[in-house]
């Protein structure tokens, strides 16, 4: 054979030299993407033979970023719940580099994924949202990062909310840096200082990401929602997420919800449409009867 | 990313008082940089195949004799782009002065093949690459990758990894997708398992990724400077 090298070898030989070894456990298969601190790689668990993530740091010298994934990692652990992506191995390379393994998501990203949905289905999703994230505070962990970006609609309708690198958990040593997270997503104290975010700096994520979902014009009482956790005041905020979802539910079933105080006319158009058929035919009853009564005397 | 261990790279050891040392290392430079250069000079400076192996030869004897490397100052900018640069100079000024320029004397390059370099510039033509800084480094890489594939047989051959080498070459260095046979087709013809393929893959690319760090340490001045063509060559592109 000749030294020569064409070009599909020289970029063959670049991608699978850069795949990253991961032991003889996994396969790596491809590149997906890459995340904030790592590049995440399509793999083959020979042992489970099934499809797999792994999520490998960058650069090899970044302790920071080492730390980072594998708190990642840790945290990704100890959150078990269907929303939230599954982590089933992590370790290092022989570089040192870090690594974790994780559920191969298949599916879209929300943003992707609204154009398709009527309004109901946008709540139901939202909904589902609020519940890995209040469970996760609930485990004393901040996403600091919510973003439809980060969320994936599985094939089967699963909602997993993703990337949890710059998630903190409660307690944990300060982050040196001045700024986690996304601007447009990011509640204002902690666009000013990463470590003064707490689940309320979630909670004004959670509100931004609800006025992204909802169709324009959208009803008041759910734009009233969404300002109400996306306050720049914390303190002006919903105190919870499962009170954000709390009102959203309220709003589905046809309920007045906290954040918005609605006019006479609007209650009776609310009760009206939340009891359309009793009210429809009571009225429909009086409306007979009046006939009747009126046919009678004449 | 799997760094060697720091050691005198090639560049410093051209500036060594032994002169063996300085003679291999020089030699190394011109197995790494010839091509790149050659074609780097057809194609910018548009001279025909005779000219441009004239003055690759002289590039690398002048530049050499004259120390002009023992200038690189690796805090302004990669070994390779001031290399690029003062082979622009070089033929700037062979181009003012018009003259034949002297064939190197000292400096070991006699089996430049310079008609198979020739053989691989089809490739280019009759249209130029638009960004022809762009080419110097895929050739840069190409040479690299080459030499590094070269070392890999070496070492598989000398350690009697015959079979690995042949799932390596069959698979890996294809000259296209299309060529690229199945695992099956390979533990087939081969008479191994399928995993064994894997196995053998997964063990060769991880020599071959060494050889290239190696190498690359080699031609590379300080740890940044290794660090950041390591991650532009086989690291993430954002």
């Amino acid at each position: 054979m000749s030294g020569w090298l064409g070009d599909a070898a020289v970029a063959h030989l670049r991608a699978v030299a850069e795949w990253p070894d991961v032991g003889e456990r996994y396969e790596i298969t491809r590149r997906l993407g890459r995340g904030g601190m790592g590049v995440v790689y399509g793999a083959r668990d020979r042992v489970l033979d099934r499809e797999v993530a792994i999520k490998v740091v960058d650069d090899i010298g970044s302790h920071a970023d080492a730390a980072r994934l594998l708190a990642e990692a840790r945290i990704l652990g100890r959150l078990e719940h269907p929303a939230i992506v599954p982590v089933h191995d992590a370790g290092s390379l022989a570089d040192g580099r870090v690594f974790y393994v994780m559920k191969l998501v298949r599916g879209e990203r929300l943003d992707a994924a609204m154009a398709s949905r009527t309004v109901s289905e946008r709540l139901d999703l939202f909904l589902r949202i609020c519940d890995a994230v209040s469970f996760a505070h609930a485990h004393g962990i901040v996403h600091r990062d919510l973003k439809p970006q980060n969320v994936m609609l599985g094939p089967f309708g699963e909602v997993l909310v993703m990337d949890w690198g710059v998630a903190r958990v409660a307690g944990a040593a300060p982050d040196k840096e001045a700024v986690v997270g996304t601007p447009g997503y990011m509640a204002p104290e902690q666009e000013h200082d990463a470590r003064s975010a707490d689940s309320r700096a979630d909670i004004y994520a959670l509100g931004v990401m609800l006025d992204a979902m909802l169709p324009q014009p959208a009803p008041r009482p759910l734009m009233a929602i969404a300002n109400r956790a996306r306050a720049a005041r914390a303190a002006d905020r919903y105190d919870t997420v499962q009170g954000l979802s709390r009102d959203v539910s309220r709003f589905r079933e046809g309920a007045p919800v906290d954040a918005y105080r609605e006019s006479a006319l609007e209650r009776l158009a609310r009760i009206y449409q939340r009891h359309r058929l009793p009210i429809t035919l009571v009225l429909v009853y009086m409306a007979v009867r009046m006939i009747l009564l009126l046919w009678f005397r004449t | 990313m799997n760094f060697p261990p720091t050691r005198l790279s090639v560049i410093a050891r051209t500036r060594s008082a032994d002169e063996e040392m300085r003679r291999l290392a020089f030699a190394t430079i011109i197995e790494a940089y010839w091509k790149p250069v050659y074609k780097y000079l057809r194609l910018k400076w548009q001279l025909g195949p005779d000219q441009a192996a004239d003055l690759t030869q002289a590039f690398f004897a002048t530049t050499l004799e004259r120390d002009v490397l023992g200038r690189f100052e690796p805090e302004r900018a990669r070994f390779r782009t001031y290399l690029r640069l003062c082979v622009d100079g070089f033929a700037s000024n062979a181009r003012k002065a018009e003259r034949r320029l002297e064939r190197g004397g000292g400096v070991p390059m006699t089996s430049l093949d310079f008609e198979s370099a020739e053989g691989e510039m089809v490739r280019y033509e009759p249209a130029v690459p638009a960004d022809v800084e762009e080419l110097f480094y895929q050739e840069w890489v190409r040479a690299l990758f080459q030499r590094a594939v070269g070392d890999l047989r070496a070492w598989a051959t000398s350690s009697g990894r015959d079979t690995m080498l042949a799932v390596f070459e069959r698979y890996d260095l294809a000259d296209s997708p299309d060529d690229r046979p199945t695992y099956a087709t390979l533990a087939h013809d081969l008479a191994i398992t399928p995993t064994t393929v894997t196995n053998h893959l997964a063990a060769m690319r991880r020599q071959f990724r060494r050889i290239v760090l190696e190498r690359l340490r080699d031609l590379t001045t300080t740890d940044e400077e290794f660090e950041a063509e390591a991650r532009r060559l086989l690291g993430s592109a954002p």
